[in-house]
C-alpha cells in the first residue's frame, strides 16, 4: 500500500519537477553552448583583457594597478602623430572597398547570371590562391614590382622604358589589399546578385525600364545586402591589415595596425597598444553598426 | 474584319537542338481575350515570352498592327506581361509598384499617384494599401497589384503567364471572374497562358490548344469543348470516355467491347476514338432505349458536389457517367446497369 502511494506521489511530482529543467536546457541553448563557450574564451576574454590593459599604467605589464587614462592622453596629445596612422588605415580600406566593388561587380554578375556551368570552375580558380599563405603571395608581388623585377625588367627589355619602381608606395599597398581581399568582396556580391529573381528584372524591362533604370531601381537595391556584406567584410579586414603595408609598402607608410604591433613588440608598451586597439575597435565597430542598422540580416539568410 | 492587333506567322523558337515553338500562325483580334492552353513543356510560355520581347524568335514574324517587332526589346514594346511569379518589386510599396511604369516614363509624382489610386479602386484594393509593403500582402492582393501595375503601363496587349497557378482553388475561381470583368471594363486585348482548360473556358473569347510547340486547335470555348479535333484535345478538356473504334460500313466497330455503334456523321474518318462526355451518358431504365447502349456493372460512385460521377465497368472498359444530383441513379453499387447515349452527343477524334 505504501509503495503504491509512493509511486503515485512520485509520478504526480515528476512533471512539476521537470518543467523548469526543460526550460533551462532548451535544445537551442544546448546547441549554441559550444559556440558561446568559444566566443567567451576566444573573443570576449581577449576583448576584456585588452580593454583592461588600455587603462593600465604606461609600460607596465599588469592590469591590477589603479586605472589611468594616461595612454589615451598620449594618443590624443597634439605632439603625437599616431592619428595619421588611423587616417592611412581608413583611407586605404575605403579605397580598397571602392576598387573592389567596381572590380568585382562585372565578375560577380557573370558568375551569378552568365557563366553558367563554367561558374564553378571560375570560383575554384578564384579560391585557389587562398590555399597559399598571404605573406608568400605578397612576397611574390614584391618580386613582380621590385626594381629589375618581373614588371620593370619586362618593360625595360621590350620597350626600353625606365620607370621608377612603384614598390614601397601607397598605391601598391592598396593594390595588395584589393588582391588579397578580392574573394571576400566577390562571393557576397555573387550571393547578393543571385538573390535578385530573374523575372523581377525581366518585369522591370517589360514595364518600360531601360537597362540603366532596371539596374538602379531593381537590381542594385535587391542585391544591396550582398554588396554591403562584402563591403563590410573587406573594410574590416583591410583596416586590420598589416602585411600589405609592411611587405609591399616597405616602411613608407605606417598603418594603425603596424603601430599597435610596434607598441606590443619593440616598444614593449602594452597599455599604449591596447589603447590604440580599443580606439580602432570603437571606430570600426561604430561604422559597422551604422551600416548594419540599414540592413535586414533575415533577408540575406533567406528568411522573410 | 479589321486588321488583327497581333499576327504571328511561322513563329519558331529553337533552344539548341530543341524546338520549343514550331511554325505558329495566329491572328489576335483587337479587344479579344485569347487563351493558350497546353500541358507543361508544350511551349506556351516560350511563345508568350517571345511576344513580350523576353526571348528572340528563331524564325517567323511577330507583327503588331502590321509592324514587325521581332527585334524590338521588351522595354520598347507597347505590351506588358503579368508573370507566373508576379515579379513584384519586393523592396517597394504597393503604390511604388503600380507607379513603376509611369515613373520610368517620367510622369510627374502627382499624376502617378492619381493613376495608382484609380487602379487600386478598379481592382478593389483599399486606398490605404498605397503605402503598404508588397511583402505584407496576401496572395490574392498580390495578384491584383501585379495586374494594376501592368494596367498602369497602359499596354496595347496584356500577356498573362499562368499568374493564377499558385493560388488556391476558391480564390482562383473568384480571380478568374474578376479578370474577365477587368477585361470587359478596360476593353484591352488579353492573351492568357494556362495549363488549365477549365480556367481557359471561364475567361476566354477564343482558345488555342498547344501541344509540342504547335497550335493543335483554335476555336471558341464552345467549339473546343464540343468539337475537339483529336484525342489530345478531347482528353485535355476534362474527363471523357474514349472508345477506340474503326469504321465498319455505316457503323463504328469497337474491338474492346466487340460492339458496333453509330457515331456522328464524319467524312474521311477511318479509325480513332469515339469520344463521349460523362454527362451525355445516361442510365436506361427497363423499357427505355438509346441509339447506342451497353450493359455493365456499377462499380463505384463519386460525389462531386452538385453532380455525382459513376464508374461503370463493361468488361475491361471503364465508363464514367456524370449526373446532376437530382438525376442520380437510384440503386446499389454492383448493380447490373444499362447505359446509353445518342449518336449526336458523341464526337469522333482521329488518333
Amino acid at each position: 500500500m505504501s509503495t503504491l502511494s509512493e509511486a503515485v506521489a512520485e509520478t504526480s511530482v515528476r512533471p512539476a519537477r521537470r518543467m523548469p529543467r526543460r526550460r533551462l536546457f532548451s535544445p537551442g541553448l544546448l546547441a549554441a553552448l559550444p559556440v558561446l563557450a568559444l566566443l567567451a574564451i576566444g573573443f570576449l576574454a581577449p576583448l576584456i583583457a585588452v580593454t583592461a590593459f588600455s587603462f593600465a599604467e604606461p609600460r607596465s605589464f599588469t592590469v591590477f594597478g589603479a586605472p589611468t587614462l594616461e595612454n589615451y592622453r598620449t594618443i590624443f596629445s597634439p605632439a603625437n602623430t599616431v592619428y595619421l596612422s588611423f587616417v592611412w588605415s581608413l583611407v586605404f580600406a575605403a579605397l580598397a572597398v571602392v576598387l573592389l566593388a567596381l572590380l568585382c561587380y562585372p565578375v560577380a554578375y557573370g558568375l551569378a547570371h552568365i557563366f553558367g556551368r563554367w561558374a564553378n570552375l571560375i570560383t575554384l580558380l578564384l579560391v585557389f590562391p587562398l590555399f597559399i599563405s598571404e605573406n608568400i603571395r605578397l612576397f611574390g608581388w614584391v618580386l613582380f614590382f621590385i626594381k629589375n623585377g618581373v614588371l620593370d625588367g619586362t618593360l625595360k627589355s621590350l620597350f626600353g622604358l625606365e620607370l621608377q619602381s612603384i614598390l614601397f608606395t601607397p598605391p601598391v599597398i592598396v593594390f595588395g589589399m584589393v588582391y588579397v581581399y578580392l574573394p571576400f568582396m566577390l562571393f557576397p556580391m555573387v550571393l547578393g546578385l543571385s538573390m535578385v529573381p530573374r523575372e523581377v528584372v525581366e518585369a522591370a524591362g517589360d514595364l518600360g525600364a531601360s537597362r540603366l533604370q532596371t539596374f538602379r531601381e531593381v537590381e542594385l537595391p535587391l542585391a544591396m545586402p550582398g554588396f554591403i556584406i562584402g563591403g563590410l567584410l573587406t573594410f574590416v579586414l583591410a583596416v586590420g591589415a598589416v602585411a600589405e603595408s609592411k611587405v609591399l609598402g616597405g616602411q613608407s607608410v605606417i598603418v594603425i595596425t603596424h603601430d599597435i604591433e610596434i607598441a606590443f613588440t619593440y616598444a614593449q608598451n602594452w597599455p599604449l597598444g591596447a589603447a590604440l586597439s580599443v580606439l580602432l575597435t570603437a571606430v570600426v565597430g561604430t561604422l559597422v553598426l551604422l551600416v548594419l542598422r540599414y540592413l535586414d540580416l533575415d533577408r540575406i539568410l533567406g528568411r522573410r | 474584319m479589321a486588321e488583327p492587333i497581333l499576327r504571328l506567322s511561322g513563329l519558331t523558337k529553337h533552344f539548341g537542338g530543341f524546338t520549343a515553338v514550331k511554325q505558329i500562325d495566329l491572328d489576335i483580334e483587337e479587344g479579344e481575350f485569347f487563351t493558350i492552353v497546353g500541358p507543361s513543356g508544350s511551349g506556351k510560355s516560350t511563345l508568350v515570352r517571345m511576344l513580350a520581347g523576353l526571348e528572340e524568335p528563331s524564325g517567323g514574324e511577330i507583327l503588331l498592327r502590321g509592324e514587325r517587332i521581332n527585334e524590338t526589346p521588351a522595354n520598347r514594346r507597347p505590351t506588358c506581361m503579368v508573370f507566373q511569379s508576379l515579379a513584384l518589386f519586393p523592396h517597394r510599396t504597393v503604390g511604388q509598384n503600380i507607379e513603376f511604369p509611369l515613373k520610368m516614363r517620367g510622369v510627374a509624382r502627382k499624376a502617378r499617384r492619381a493613376r495608382a489610386m484609380g487602379l487600386l479602386r478598379l481592382l478593389q484594393l483599399p486606398e490605404s494599401y498605397y503605402g503598404k509593403s508588397v511583402t505584407q500582402c496576401s496572395g490574392g492582393e498580390r495578384q491584383r497589384i501585379a495586374l494594376a501595375r501592368a494596367l498602369a503601363f497602359d499596354p496595347e496587349i496584356l500577356f498573362f503567364d499562368e499568374p493564377l497557378s499558385a493560388i488556391d482553388y476558391k480564390l482562383r475561381k473568384t480571380l478568374e471572374k474578376e479578370l474577365k470583368d477587368i477585361h470587359k471594363e478596360t476593353g484591352k486585348t488579353f492573351m492568357y497562358i494556362t495549363h488549365s482548360l477549365e480556367e481557359a473556358m471561364v475567361m476566354s473569347d477564343r482558345i488555342g490548344v498547344m501541344r509540342d510547340g504547335k497550335l493543335v486547335q483554335i476555336g471558341t470555348p464552345e467549339e473546343i469543348y464540343t468539337r475537339p479535333r483529336d484525342k489530345f484535345v478531347s482528353e485535355f478538356m476534362g474527363e471523357v470516355n474514349l472508345l477506340k473504334v474503326k469504321r465498319n460500313g455505316a457503323g463504328l466497330h469497337c474491338p474492346s467491347l466487340d460492339a458496333t455503334f453509330t457515331g456522328p456523321a464524319s467524312k474521311g474518318f477511318d479509325s480513332g476514338y469515339l469520344v463521349i462526355r460523362p454527362e451525355y451518358l445516361r442510365f436506361l431504365k427497363p423499357g427505355e432505349s438509346a441509339e447506342n447502349q451497353v450493359e455493365g456493372v456499377l462499380y463505384n460512385e463519386y460525389a462531386l458536389g452538385s453532380r455525382i460521377q459513376y464508374q461503370v465497368r463493361v468488361g475491361e472498359q471503364v465508363f464514367l457517367v456524370e449526373k446532376l444530383r437530382e438525376q442520380r441513379y437510384h440503386g446499389r453499387l454492383d448493380d447490373r446497369v444499362t447505359i446509353g447515349w445518342e449518336a449526336r452527343d458523341s464526337m469522333l477524334a482521329p488518333e
